[in-house]
C-alpha cells in the first residue's frame, strides 16, 4: 500500500532524511522508532505530501504523492505531531468540517462522525468546544479527525504522547483493532508501544534505516538475547564463574552481583548454540557441583538495548 | 460538496462563532456614518451624491481589512493546523480561494449594509444610481484587494499583529503612490514617466473613476491583478512554508 524509494529530504545544509526506503502492506502495524531529531516526522510528512522530498518517491496505493496527491491523500488519514486542532470548533463541527472536505455528506457524513465519536471515546464532549478539552480528548478528537473517512492507510505521529495511561492503553488497542484490516505507521519513542502494537519495526537514526524487522527480530539482535541469568545461593564467586566456564556451549561469564550469599552470573552462548542447549548444560554443571540454584532464567533480549547500541553507537554519546 | 465552499463555511463559522464578526460591523458601520457626515460633510455640501461616502473607503479599509485578514494563514501556522489542512486531500489553491471568499463575503455584507446611506441620498435628491452602484463595485474590489494583500502577509508569518502591520504598509503604499500630495512632489524632482508609472500602481485613480461610473476595462484589471497576484502570492509562500 505504502513504497517508500530512496527518500531523502535536506534543509539547507542539514540531512533531515537520508535514502530511506521501505514497503508496507494492509494488516501490518510499522513502528517507527528513533530519537528525538531522527527524522521520524519528516519522513511522515513527505508520506502524507505535507513537505515535498528533495529526492525518492512515496507511493501510496500506486499514486505517486508528487504528481497526483489529491488521490493519494484521499487514501490516507494522518495525525500530525500534537493533534492541531480548530479551537474555535465545536468536536463535533470539527469532525463534520474533516468529512465534508473528504467529500463525505448528508447522512454519510453524521454515520462518519458517529462512528469516529463511538471508537474514539468522545460521546461526552461531543458538543463541546475543541479549546475548552483536556489534552486527551483533543489527542482523540485529532485520532478520530484521522479516522473519520475509514482510510485504508493510517499515519500517525506519536499517536500517544501526553496521555495517561490508560488513554495509551485505549490508543494501543484501537491501533491494533484497526491494524487488522488497515496499513499503519506510528511514530514514537516508547518501546514497550512498539512491542505491544506492531508487526514490524523501523528504527530511524541521523535520518538513516538502521534496522527493519519484527519486534522479535531486533531483539535478538540485543547482546543480552537468549544469555541466561543464574542466581546462585551459597557459592563462591570464582567457583561459579570457572565452572559455568568450561561449559562447551556458553561464549562468556559474567557476575552481575556478588552479594553473599547469592551470586548471580550471566551466561552468553556461543552463536553456533542451538536454542536450549546452553539451558541444559548450566542445570547439569549445577547439578554436578551441587549448587542451591534460586532462579534460573532465559533473557529475551531487550528492545531498548538494541535501540541504544544502534543510535548511540554512530554519535559516541554515552 | 465542492471543498471550496467547505472551506468557506468553516471560515464564516469561525468569524460569527466569535465577536469578531459583531464587533467589526458596528465599528464598520459606525465609522462610515461618521466620516460621511461629519467629517465628508454630507448635508452641508447639499449634493445628491455618495462622493463623501466612498472618499474615505480607501483610508477605512486600511485598518479594517488587514483587520479582517491579519489570522487567515497566521492562525492555521500558530496552531498546527495548517499541516492538517494541506494533508487533505485538496489542493492549497482550493484552501486559499476558500478562505479568501469568507472574508471577502464577509466585507461585502458589511458594505452593503450601509445601504441606509442610498435610501438617504435618494430621499433628499435624485442622485445617479448608476455612479453610485459602480462605486460600491469599486469599494467591493477595492476590499478584495486588501484582503488578497493581507492574506499575503498572513501567509508570512505566524503572528498576527505583524501580518496586521505589514498589510497596513502595503496597502499604505498602494494609496499614497496615487495621492496628489505625495505625487506633486515627486513630479518636481523625477521624470513625467517614473511618477506615472508609481501612480499606476495606486487605487485612487481607479477607484475614483468607478466612482463616477466609469467602467473601464483597464480599472477592472487593475483590481483583479491586485487580487489575483497576492493571491498567487500567497500559494507560492505556503509552498515555499513546506519544503
Amino acid at each position: 500500500m505504502i513504497k517508500v524509494e530512496n527518500l531523502s529530504k535536506t534543509f539547507g545544509p542539514k540531512v533531515a532524511v537520508n535514502d530511506v526506503s521501505f514497503t508496507l502492506e494492509r494488516g501490518e502495524i510499522l513502528g517507527f522508532l528513533g530519537p528525538n531529531g531522527a527524522g521520524k516526522s519528516t519522513t511522515m510528512r513527505m508520506i502524507t505530501g505535507y513537505i515535498p522530498p528533495t529526492a525518492g518517491v512515496v507511493k501510496v496505493g500506486g499514486n505517486d504523492v508528487t504528481e497526483k496527491p489529491i488521490e493519494a491523500k484521499r487514501l490516507m488519514g494522518y495525525l500530525p505531531e500534537s493533534a492541531p486542532l480548530y479551537t474555535d470548533m465545536t468536536v463535533e463541527g470539527f469532525l463534520g468540517f474533516c468529512a465534508e472536505v473528504r467529500g463525505i455528506k448528508g447522512a454519510d457524513k453524521d454515520k462518519a462522525i458517529d462512528r469516529a465519536i463511538d471508537m474514539c471515546f468522545l460521546k461526552s464532549v461531543r458538543h463541546q468546544s475543541v479549546d475548552t478539552l483536556s489534552k486527551g480528548f483533543r489527542h482523540r478528537t485529532g485520532f478520530a479527525q484521522a479516522i473519520i473517512h475509514d482510510p485504508d492507510i493510517l499515519i500517525m505521529d506519536e499517536p500517544t504522547d501526553g496521555l495517561d495511561p490508560n488513554q495509551k492503553h485505549e490508543v494501543r488497542s484501537l491501533i491494533r483493532r484497526m491494524g487488522q484490516s488497515k496499513a499503519i505507521i506510528f511514530s514514537t519513542h516508547i518501546l514497550e508501544e512498539v512491542e505491544a502494537s506492531c508487526t514490524r519495526a523501523i528504527i530511524i537514526d541521523q535520518g538513516k534505516i538502521v534496522a527493519n524487522g519484527t519486534p522479535e527480530e531486533l531483539k535478538a539482535k540485543s547482546e543480552l538475547a537468549n544469555s541466561y541469568v543464574v542466581s546462585i545461593n551459597g557459592t563462591e564467586a570464582s567457583a561459579v564463574r570457572e565452572s559455568l566456564g568450561s561449559v562447551i556451549q556458553s561464549a562468556k561469564v559474567t557476575i552481575v552481583t556478588d552479594k553473599a550469599p547469592i551470586v548471580v552470573a550471566r551466561v552468553f552462548p556461543k552463536k553456533a548454540g542451538a536454542d536450549g542447549e546452553l539451558g541444559q548444560a548450566i542445570f547439569d554443571v549445577a547439578a554436578q557441583n551441587n549448587w542451591k540454584v534460586n532462579e534460573i532464567k532465559k533473557e529475551e533480549g531487550r528492545l531498548d538495548d538494541v535501540f541504544r547500541n544502534i543510535t548511540l553507537s554512530d554519535n559516541q554519546v554515552q | 460538496m465542492n471543498p471550496i465552499l467547505t472551506i468557506t463555511k468553516r471560515e464564516l463559522g469561525g468569524f460569527f462563532n466569535s465577536p469578531v464578526a459583531y464587533v467589526f460591523l458596528v465599528i464598520f458601520l459606525l465609522m462610515t456614518g461618521a466620516f460621511t457626515f461629519f467629517i465628508g460633510q454630507f448635508f452641508d455640501r447639499a449634493q445628491a451624491n455618495l462622493q463623501p461616502f466612498f472618499m474615505w473607503h480607501p483610508w477605512l479599509y486600511l485598518f479594517l481589512v488587514p483587520a479582517v485578514g491579519m489570522r487567515l494563514w497566521s492562525e492555521e501556522r500558530r496552531l498546527g493546523t495548517l499541516e492538517l489542512l494541506l494533508t487533505m486531500p485538496i489542493s492549497p489553491w482550493q484552501s486559499i480561494t476558500g478562505k479568501f471568499i469568507a472574508s471577502w463575503g464577509f466585507l461585502i455584507l458589511a458594505l452593503s449594509l450601509t445601504f441606509p446611506i442610498w435610501w438617504t441620498v435618494n430621499d433628499l435628491g435624485s442622485p445617479d444610481n448608476g455612479a453610485i452602484f459602480t462605486g460600491y463595485i469599486g469599494s467591493a474590489l477595492m476590499a478584495g484587494g486588501y484582503l488578497a494583500i493581507t492574506s499575503m502577509t498572513s501567509a508570512l508569518t505566524r503572528n498576527q499583529v505583524i501580518s496586521f502591520i505589514l498589510s497596513v504598509v502595503i496597502c499604505l503604499s498602494l494609496v499614497l503612490c496615487g495621492w496628489p500630495p505625495v505625487t506633486d512632489p515627486l513630479a518636481a524632482y523625477f521624470p513625467n514617466w517614473i511618477v506615472e508609472g508609481v501612480a499606476a500602481f495606486s487605487v485612487m485613480p481607479h477607484f475614483d473613476r468607478l466612482q463616477q461610473g466609469v467602467i473601464d476595462s483597464r480599472d477592472l484589471i487593475y483590481f483583479i491583478s491586485l487580487i489575483g497576484f497576492p493571491l498567487f502570492a500567497t500559494s507560492v509562500i505556503i509552498r515555499s512554508l513546506r519544503s
